[in-house]
């Protein structure tokens, strides 16, 4: 009974780490290739539930189809921000006190805003596979956490093909280690920070979608993602996707766990614990280079 | 200016102040006037580790709230000193029991200050930006203890019902508005104290360029803490006398948001080389909150902190400080 138990508990662990893989991939491109603290992430992510959310109550669209279709604008999104990031921080090579400020505020305006237009209720969506749930022997796969999870590691994996095959992709990688060598191959090092933060902000919609079928959503559910986020992205060694990608799981698995064993308010301490340990003990994550 | 001659000043606008809201004789005087004097203790104390230091500290709200719950703890300890206590201990501590609200200040103080200690310990080695995260991350973990630590109340919150009457002040709010003048003068002399001290060039020396102050020999590990503990203190006591005045606590609004929004905004917006931007910031901005919060809403006025803050990042980096100091010097060359 107890090992039931403890099975399933890891089966959802590790299905709420493909969730937090998606939410934590914009974190991991941003802040971990570009070094720009986009401490905003989880406020776009909600965003992104809440896009989700009018359209399926007015037009009964699947989220996910939703947050594909809005890609583009979160684009958009993101290339505006850096834009403006870039004018009035980067260029003047400023410290990045000022650049965490401009983001915590930017995170604090998108939660107050949500706020003042839906309210502080939950909002959840409607779809027909919600309530699902596949079982193989005692193990219990909820649909309503599957296919996010599945979603996830497929744009997971789109992700790191772009990154290490495409040309931009390499680019991306290498803006990061050595912008001058960069232009030296006749690449805008601006140009590629802007497709790469444009395409992590486009990642906030699809994490966005997941969100909303796995929970209801309130306009200030992005804090508890704040800590999350980071603490997956510091863990997985800063950039690196596929390391991203096992501290997700790995996080997802232990917060799991510990609200299966010991009740689930104790969970967010969880992973901002191992957070304060790692930066503590290890700062280049457990991946690290 | 010397320091004795500062406080005297400070002290006697902070009279004057009272004697003026005394004079108007409305409560909501006081209410409003405490709220904006608390932020002008957690500007002023966010500053000396964000604007002095260089580091942002994210976790305003998570310091403030060891105040606040420093206070619920002994006030809850003093409910039920029968069943704690053993017997002998019961009638010496009943004659304790309940603290004043100044030595509750004092140790949430202290509680806060070592708080700030341990965080420095285990953050101040890293670089700016992971500080800040670890920051947000501390608030989320104490958070989650005092949600879950019943006799504090846990997630349903406690009570903490202030004495109607106090004798010299009267009424209990203004007693609170008076603690809180000497918590501001408390905070800006320290403040300042440390600016012009060698203290606050060490300080500035790790806001400019760690590496090289290191180099040159600055010990700046110890100055951090020095840094953290002062301005961790600071937000403690800043939260101690909260929950007698607003009567009732939950995490949710112990930890809220809004203080660590407010105390980064507050001195961004006033300026942060100096202890008058804090200062200046906080009453414009809690000033014109407020106002908003009686004539608009609440959720607006949180609103209009982060569209200022915002702005002022962009457009005017050394906050109305430095653009007052601009506008001297371009007429002095003129």
């Amino acid at each position: 009974m107890e090992f039931d138990l403890l099975i399933n508990a890891i089966i959802a662990g590790l299905m709420l780490g493909g969730f937090y893989a998606a939410v934590t991939a914009g974190i991991s491109i941003s802040f971990g290739m570009l070094d720009i603290v986009n401490i905003a992430h989880p406020g776009f992510i909600i965003l992104g539930s809440y896009i989700a959310y009018i359209v399926n109550v007015h037009f009964g669209v699947d989220p996910i189809v939703i947050a594909i279709v809005a890609l583009p604008a979160f684009y958009a999104l993101g290339s505006v921000i850096y834009q403006v990031y870039y004018q009035s921080f980067e260029k003047h090579g400023q410290d990045s006190l000022r650049g965490l400020a401009f983001f915590f505020g930017l995170l604090f305006v998108t939660e107050v805003s949500l706020n003042l237009i839906f309210g502080v209720d939950y909002r959840s969506v409607d779809v027909p596979y919600i309530g699902g749930s596949v079982s193989i022997g005692a193990m219990e796969f909820p649909v309503r956490m599957l296919v996010p999870c599945l979603v996830s590691l497929v744009m997971f994996g789109g992700l790191q093909l772009f990154m290490s095959r495409t040309f931009i992709g390499r680019a991306v990688m290498a803006v990061s280690q050595d912008p001058p060598a960069l232009q030296l191959m006749a690449v805008d090092p601006i140009r590629i920070k802007r497709i790469a933060f444009s395409i992590s902000i486009a990642t906030a919609s699809m994490a966005g979608a997941f969100l909303i079928i796995i929970q209801p959503v309130i306009p200030s559910a992005g804090r508890e993602y704040i800590g999350r986020v980071f603490a997956i992205c510091v863990l997985g060694g800063l950039g690196s996707l596929p390391g991203t990608l096992i501290a997700a799981l790995m996080i997802g698995v232990i917060e799991s766990i510990t609200s299966t064993f010991y009740g689930p308010s104790w969970s967010p301490a969880v992973s901002f614990g191992l957070l304060l340990l790692t930066l503590a003990v290890r700062p280049s994550g457990l991946f690290g280079r | 200016m010397r320091t004795p001659a500062f406080i005297l000043i400070l002290t006697a606008v902070a009279a004057a102040l009272y004697f003026a809201f005394n004079l108007v004789g409305n409560d909501y005087l006081f209410f409003a006037g405490y709220t904006v004097l608390q932020y002008i203790v957690l500007a002023t104390a966010w500053n000396i580790l964000g604007g002095y230091c260089g580091y942002v500290n994210f976790g305003s709200a998570g310091f403030f709230a060891i105040g606040v719950y420093t206070t619920v703890f002994f006030y809850a300890v003093g409910q039920s000193i029968e069943e704690i206590f053993p017997e002998f201990l019961v009638a010496p501590m009943q004659a304790i029991f309940p603290i004043p609200v100044p030595v509750l200040i004092v140790i949430a103080g202290i509680v806060a200050g070592f708080v700030g200690l341990g965080m420095g310990y285990l953050t101040l080695r890293l670089r700016g930006v992971f500080f800040a995260i670890a920051t947000l991350a501390l608030t989320v973990v104490l958070e989650t203890f005092i949600v879950n630590w019943s006799f504090v109340g846990g997630s349903r919150g406690a009570y903490v019902i202030p004495p109607n009457e106090v004798p010299i002040f009267g009424h209990f709010i203004q007693f609170l508005f008076a603690l809180m003048l000497i918590l501001v003068i408390v905070a800006l002399t320290t403040s300042r104290l440390i600016e012009r001290s060698k203290l606050g060039v060490g300080f500035a020396t790790i806001r400019d360029d760690e590496l090289a102050a290191e180099a040159s020999g600055v010990p700046t590990l110890r100055l951090k803490l020095v840094a953290t503990v002062v301005s961790g203190a600071l937000m403690g006591m800043a939260g101690a006398p909260f929950p007698y005045y607003i009567g009732y606590v939950e995490p949710g609004s112990a930890f809220s948001l809004s203080y660590a929004v407010n105390s980064i905004a507050m001195p961004m917006i006033g300026g942060t080389t100096s202890w008058v931007g804090p200062l200046v910031g906080a009453l414009l901005l809690g000033t014109l909150q407020q106002v908003a919060t009686v004539t608009i809403s609440s959720a607006a006025n949180l609103l209009i902190v982060g569209l200022l803050l915002i702005f002022f990042v962009i457009i005017a980096p050394r906050g109305i400080v430095g653009l007052i100091q601009d506008r001297w010097r371009g007429r002095s060359k003129s």
